[in-house]
């Protein structure tokens, strides 16, 4: 579509990133770094609306009005994210009902960690402190993106999600302080959710073919495995604090590299989650295509109602 | 145990580092002693006023609430559009808001509406309240139970139920008791932004498309037959009304009922007739007799709670 660069546009945008400044939605970049931040920046807005669904479930269920104003809170947080990464994608060229259409037929992705099922309220706050908690490792270095809309976003994005871990791991901490029931099932759920949210971090560095390149545009600044350790080593004293064991009998401290040792992922689950083979996938997508069709007419009156508006002033 | 993981220069967006660090309570927005949302306000029954008629109307008003905060809740990721996803969120957020003032009220008037539960359970009033009162010990109207319907029913009956609230809440700003007038004067800013996001969006709707004008029509007819109910008056609303304490049901109904015409006119809808439920001569929601939605509502909504008297959630 444009035009072969021209030596300042590019030599613009290289010392740009050299100074660690940002790209603005109208400085020159190339159609690789739009294509891929288009990617995933929409990947991340599907994410966060797909999200809501493993969470929203629990809503109407929630076994106090405190958590029920809590989880409400948190849900709505997790739309306005999607809004406010849709808009930074539109910075780009594209529109949030083209990437909607792409969502919902399968041609862009969302994080697979959604399409684990939430079988017991101590899901929610393990979906908090787990699932947030990795989330965050991985987008608190998005706040410097070379990308300056998108870095914008993920500065408040972060708080938020920030807030929302902390409210996880105290639904976690106050169950462990109630029955034992509620003990058990509180580790049932960490059993269930520690590995897929170490997968949350992507293949092994050397099975992601585009770190490399995300790396040199200073779209993404750490790698898979350095962002999943740094997980791992924050994650472990909090296990500690909340009483909790953590389902992986290679866990242990080395005083030699500083961090702790941990076992492998199983990266056939998680190809087989992005193929759209794990649990709830094709739950997910449904839900989220029957509401944009169903309301469809809404948005249909609301354009034509503003069409109206605009002819009769 | 080991050391402390090193933090990197961008950790002030990272609250997940510093989960597990001292000194907790202070910064956590709802800290987990939070257990009484009326928290070193006076409660004491003004001189004169009827404590357990007052407490039996905060129930009323709180029972509302949350009832509808339940119905909103069952929209979450079924919205139109993802800002329907925050607002209908965000309302129903205020409502469960306005539920736990209004249960923390009731229960400081008249502990003994409170339900017992076994010696040793941590559940707070509110949730007491909430969880462990049958259909025929709640007191909400049925315009709230009915099921959500589609947009335009949702609309229709949001438009309807923030109207008459706000002329409610209104008034009962200058109530003789301090805690409920303090409540109505927090709720009223509340419930006006409510009542105006219902109301454009069903003049959107009347004057969008052929298929919303039906709907939107549809929806009139359907619900309107609950709007009778809203004026009527009971004995505990007549002796607080006697005592300068509760709102006057016919008043503010007659208010209600003037701004739903002028709304509807301007929409260029037609007020619908029928007959009202619950017929007249049969005593209502405000007397415990409800509408066969309230039981399955409550169900849902209480399922885990009750798994879990003993629960800390």
């Amino acid at each position: 579509m444009s035009a072969e660069p021209t030596a300042p546009e590019l030599e613009g945008f290289e010392q740009t990133l050299a100074h660690d400044q940002r790209i603005e939605p109208r400085d020159w970049m190339p159609d690789g770094y739009r294509r891929t931040l288009v990617r995933q920046i929409a990947q991340h807005a599907h994410s966060e609306i797909i999200g809501m669904q493993p969470e929203g479930t629990w809503l109407t269920t929630a076994p106090s009005l405190r958590r029920k104003a809590i989880l409400m809170a948190k849900v709505q947080d997790e739309a306005g994210h999607g809004i406010y990464l849709y808009s930074a994608a539109e910075t780009l060229g594209v529109d949030r009902s083209d990437l909607t259409e792409q969502l919902i037929t399968l041609r862009q992705k969302y994080s697979s960690i959604f399409n684990y099922p939430t079988l017991s309220y101590a899901d929610v706050g393990t979906i908090g402190w787990l699932v947030d908690g990795a989330a965050i490792c991985n987008q608190v270095p998005l706040c410097r993106s070379s990308y300056g809309p998108y870095a914008r976003a993920m500065i408040r994005i972060c708080k938020e999600e920030s807030f929302h871990q902390r409210q996880g791991f105290e639904l976690l901490m106050t169950m462990m302080n109630g029955t034992d029931e509620q003990r058990a099932m509180v580790q049932e759920s960490v059993d269930r959710w520690w590995w897929p949210s170490l997968m949350m971090f992507g293949p092994p560095d050397d099975a992601s073919p585009n770190s490399a390149r995300s790396m040199a545009w200073r779209i993404k600044r750490h790698t898979n495995d350095e962002l999943r350790q740094r997980f791992v080593d924050m994650t472990v004293p909090q296990a500690e604090a909340l009483g909790v064991t953590l389902p992986d009998p290679d866990l242990r401290w080395n005083a030699e590299r500083g961090g702790y040792d941990f076992g492998e992922p199983d990266w056939d689950e998680l190809d087989r989650v992005i193929r759209g083979e794990g649990p709830c996938n094709e739950e997910r997508v449904t839900r989220r295509a029957d509401a944009h069709r169903e309301g469809g007419w809404v948005r249909a009156a609301a354009a034509a109602y503003a069409g109206k508006q605009a002819t009769s002033a | 145990m080991a050391p402390t993981p090193p933090r990197d220069e961008h950790d002030e967006y990272d609250a997940y580092a510093g989960l597990v660090e001292a000194g907790e309570e202070t910064r956590w927005a709802f800290g987990s002693g939070f257990d009484d949302p009326l928290a070193g306000v006076d409660v004491s029954v003004p001189p004169g006023a009827d404590g357990p008629a007052l407490a039996a109307y905060c129930l009323m008003l709180g029972d509302d609430a949350l009832v509808l905060a339940q119905r909103l809740a069952q929209w979450c990721t079924r919205a139109p559009e993802l800002e329907e996803e925050v607002a209908l969120a965000n309302i129903g957020l205020d409502l469960v808001g306005q539920t736990r003032l209004l249960y923390a009220r009731a229960a400081a008037a008249d502990p003994s509406v409170v339900p017992t539960l076994p010696p040793g359970s941590p559940a707070p009033p509110e949730d007491r309240l909430a969880f462990f009162r049958g259909p025929e010990e709640y007191r909400c109207v049925w315009l709230v139970e009915q099921p959500n319907g589609d947009f335009a029913a949702t609309v229709v009956r949001l438009v309807v139920f923030a109207a008459w609230r706000l002329t409610l809440l209104g008034r009962l700003r200058t109530s003789r008791d301090p805690v409920l007038a303090a409540v109505s004067a927090k709720g009223v800013k509340e419930v006006r932004y409510h009542r105006d996001y219902a109301a454009r969006w069903l003049l959107t709707l009347a004057g969008g498309t052929v298929e919303s004008r039906r709907r939107t029509e549809a929806a009139l007819e359907s619900l309107w037959p609950c709007v009778e109910e809203l004026g009527r008056t009971d004995d505990v609303s007549e002796r607080l009304v006697a005592d300068g304490v509760a709102a006057d049901p016919a008043a503010a109904f007659e208010d209600t009922s003037a701004f739903l015409h002028r709304l509807l006119e301007e929409g260029g809808l037609r007020v619908p007739t029928g007959s009202p439920e619950p017929a007249p001569g049969t005593p209502g929601g405000r007397l415990g007799v409800h509408s066969p939605w309230l039981g399955s509502l409550l169900e849902e909504m209480q399922g885990i709670a009750r798994a879990h008297p003993a629960g800390r959630w």
